[in-house]
């Protein structure tokens, strides 16, 4: 099953057979080893089988069809965690398997419900060339609310669009569950639920037409699709207007009513574009409370948000971008670690700031200082002790502090530490 | 050695390509179903109108038209295959080209439609065949309105060879909805308007709608220049098969444009709107 391996950049490539048990329907995958730990019980370390790209042609089937090696057993083995990195649509067609040494070996293979490499999206305008994605690598866990958090402009729908198909990539590679979003849009589709910055709803459809038709695009029978259109009706507290056209709703239903639709037909992975932006904060509240749900249920939800508190409130891991680039990649609490920061201090003072900008250099503590004019703005781990300085190194300059602004770690000044500048909603 | 640990066993990406097709056209019947009476007035409105003025009371106040100088071919015989090829026009184009031009701009729905599980081209080819639907149906309703309604002695004479009718007939809605999608993809939302003053009217105008393209014999340059309308092959192909004792177009030039001429545009349509729909 396994192709060829390079032990190098511990890579194993395994051909169109493990891809169909995969069930991913590529015709051929690049695994990367990420981890590798004796398992099986006995004696005597062997050699891990997957070495220097050896391939042996004893290939056996078990009853399931399932590729098994001879003289299974005995010894041990390290088994081998794969990870999904690359998929190319070329290369020789064989079930071949690596020669086990004798022993079984077990692979257990990861494949990231989204993963992107080096994902770049350029668009030209004249002669000016616009990189709105420049080199995203993204790989989100099963069942991981993964938010994209980033100033408007920043780079996120062009992403979310690219993986839904939408926006054709200019280089580098999107994959939903191992599936090529560029070479198999329509198999990438059918693992999605997309749920857009703009009302979508089929205006000339009542509000359960809209999700049992919904279903109905995805295969599902008409009957079933009924029952499942009342289902989320329910689920969504949408049963009282299910007659009622979509243009009658309002706002904040028309967003739950977009978010039931991606659901519709159980995607394994639910993308939502901006969707409580424009609406009011307590339909807001009603679908942070939905979304919550839907994570604790385990399911795989992409996010992008400008509001950093929904990105800290909701999400699991969270990517700040900017000008189409990955700044950070964490959860949101060792995102504000990360940076050491215990506060982020705006000090306005009665005039120009310099001198003491000058003097508050080498201040242990401090990580960032930018003065304009009169004001200083700080990133500091100790606020306690610059606070003091800043008092004395205003008194020899002569200025008097006018207003201090405390704001505690939180993800903007996450953001402010890494661009340098304050986040612009 | 085994592979374990399968990720996601609801993992399952299969084909739905026909269902999704078939979903998408149910609903577009649904809608259909839902405004059948607005279509129907939309649709019979201006052919009954036409017949009634101009077969009914034209004739009647003693102001009936005579084409050619034949006094033996009634102005309802020319008006038949004329009015029924301006509906299925009117209503193959309409039928895709206004939803599109509206889910292209303030409604986006296309955004949803066109994430269906299907390739994208899947999507704007259930729009045309929508489109070829209600053209079917345009001229299942039309064609009786103007054949009976007219005056005493006014009546239409037909030759019809049913066969030919049919494949004329699915052959113009193809091409017209193929227009339609064409059209609802590039035209912009604010220009809506200028669909009907600019491309319908002279199209059915100068589409040998009225008259049949050999009388226009008398007008040389007239005759050429509405070879470029593709209307034209759709009346003429229409009297090919309803009236051909009053002379048509050569059959291989109708042939020639509404099949070809259907192929080309689908398969031009289609480019276009995946374009549109795919940023590239």
């Amino acid at each position: 099953m396994i192709d060829s391996v390079d032990e190098r950049h511990g890579k194993v490539c395994v051909s169109t057979a493990a891809a169909l048990r995969l069930q991913t329907g590529c015709r051929r995958m690049w695994l990367e080893r990420s981890d590798e730990h004796p398992s099986s019980p006995g004696g005597g370390v062997t050699p891990c089988p997957t070495s220097g790209g050896e391939r042996g042609g004893s290939a056996q089937r078990d009853a399931d069809g399932r590729s098994t090696t001879p003289n299974g057993g005995g010894g041990r083995c390290p088994a081998v965690e794969l990870t999904f990195t690359q998929m190319s649509q070329h290369g020789p067609h064989t079930n071949d398997l690596p020669r086990a040494g004798g022993h079984t070996q077990t692979i257990s293979v990861t494949i990231d419900p989204i993963r992107t490499i080096a994902l770049r999206k350029i668009y030209h305008s004249g002669r000016r060339e616009v990189r709105a994605v420049d080199g995203v690598d993204l790989a989100v866990d099963e069942g991981q609310f993964f938010g994209l958090l980033g100033p408007n402009g920043a780079g996120k729908s062009t992403i979310i669009g690219m993986l839904t198909t939408r926006v054709l990539p200019t280089s580098g590679v999107a994959q939903v569950y191992g599936v090529d979003v560029v070479s198999s849009p329509a198999r990438v589709k059918q693992l999605l639920g997309v749920a857009t910055q703009a009302n979508t709803l089929d205006r000339s459809l009542t509000v359960a037409e809209n999700l049992e038709f919904h279903c109905r695009y995805y295969g599902i029978r008409a009957r079933e699709a009924r029952r499942r259109a009342r289902e989320l009706l329910e689920q969504f507290h949408l049963m009282e207007r299910a007659d009622a056209m979509v243009s009658h709703l309002s706002g904040g239903m028309a967003q739950r009513l977009m978010v039931a639709r991606a659901l519709a037909h159980r995607p394994p992975v639910l993308f939502l574009d901006e969707p409580t932006s424009g609406i009011d904060p307590q339909s807001r509240i009603n679908l942070w409370d939905i979304l919550r749900d839907l994570h604790k249920n385990g399911q795989t939800i992409l996010l992008t948000t400008h509001y950093m508190e929904e990105a800290d409130a909701l999400c699991e891991r969270v990517a700040i971008i900017d000008h189409g680039r990955i700044l950070a990649d964490n959860s949101p609490d060792e995102l504000k670690r990360s940076i050491g920061t215990d506060a982020v201090l705006t000090v306005l003072y009665d005039g120009d700031a310099a001198a003491i900008a000058r003097g508050l250099e080498g201040f242990p503590g401090l990580r960032r200082v930018e003065q304009d004019g009169s004001t200083l703005r700080l990133v500091t781990a100790d606020t306690g002790d610059v606070i003091g300085r800043l008092v004395e190194l205003g008194t020899a300059a002569g200025r008097q502090v006018r207003n201090v602004t405390s704001i505690p770690p939180s993800l903007e000044s996450v953001f402010l530490t890494l661009t340098g500048r304050e986040y612009r909603e | 050695m085994t592979i374990e640990a399968l990720p996601h066993q609801l993992v399952r990406p299969r084909k739905t390509t026909l269902p999704t097709f078939m979903a998408l056209l149910s609903r577009d019947i649904r809608v259909l179903r839902r405004e059948f009476g607005m279509f129907l007035v939309r649709l019979v409105m201006q052919p009954l109108l036409f017949v009634f003025v101009f077969v009914y009371v034209l004739p009647k106040i003693g102001g009936g038209f005579e084409v050619s100088g034949n006094p033996n071919v009634t102005f309802a015989t020319i008006l038949v295959p004329g009015l029924l090829a301006v509906s299925v026009n009117f209503q193959g184009l309409q039928a895709v080209a206004l939803p599109l031009v509206r889910e292209f701009s303030w409604s986006k729905e296309i955004e949803d439609r066109v994430l269906a599980p299907v390739r994208v081209w899947v999507v704007g080819f259930e729009k045309i065949m929508v489109g070829v639907f209600q053209s079917l149906i345009a001229a299942a309703i039309v064609l009786p309105v103007t054949y009976f309604v007219h005056a005493p002695g006014q009546a239409p004479h037909l030759e019809p060879n049913w066969p030919l009718f049919v494949i004329v007939l699915v052959f113009s809605s193809l091409l017209v909805s193929a227009v339609g999608l064409l059209l609802g993809t590039i035209i912009d939302p604010n220009k809506i308007s200028l669909l009907f003053s600019v491309v319908l009217l002279p199209v059915t105008f100068l589409g040998c709608v009225y008259y049949p393209w050999s009388a226009l014999r008398p007008i040389p340059w007239l005759q050429v220049l509405v070879c470029f309308n593709p209307l034209v092959y759709i009346s003429e192909g229409f009297r090919w098969a309803l009236t051909p004792q009053i002379g048509h177009m050569p059959a291989w030039a109708i042939t020639l444009a509404l099949v070809a001429g259907s192929a080309a545009l689908t398969v031009l349509s289609l480019r276009t709107f995946t374009r549109r729909v795919v940023t590239i």
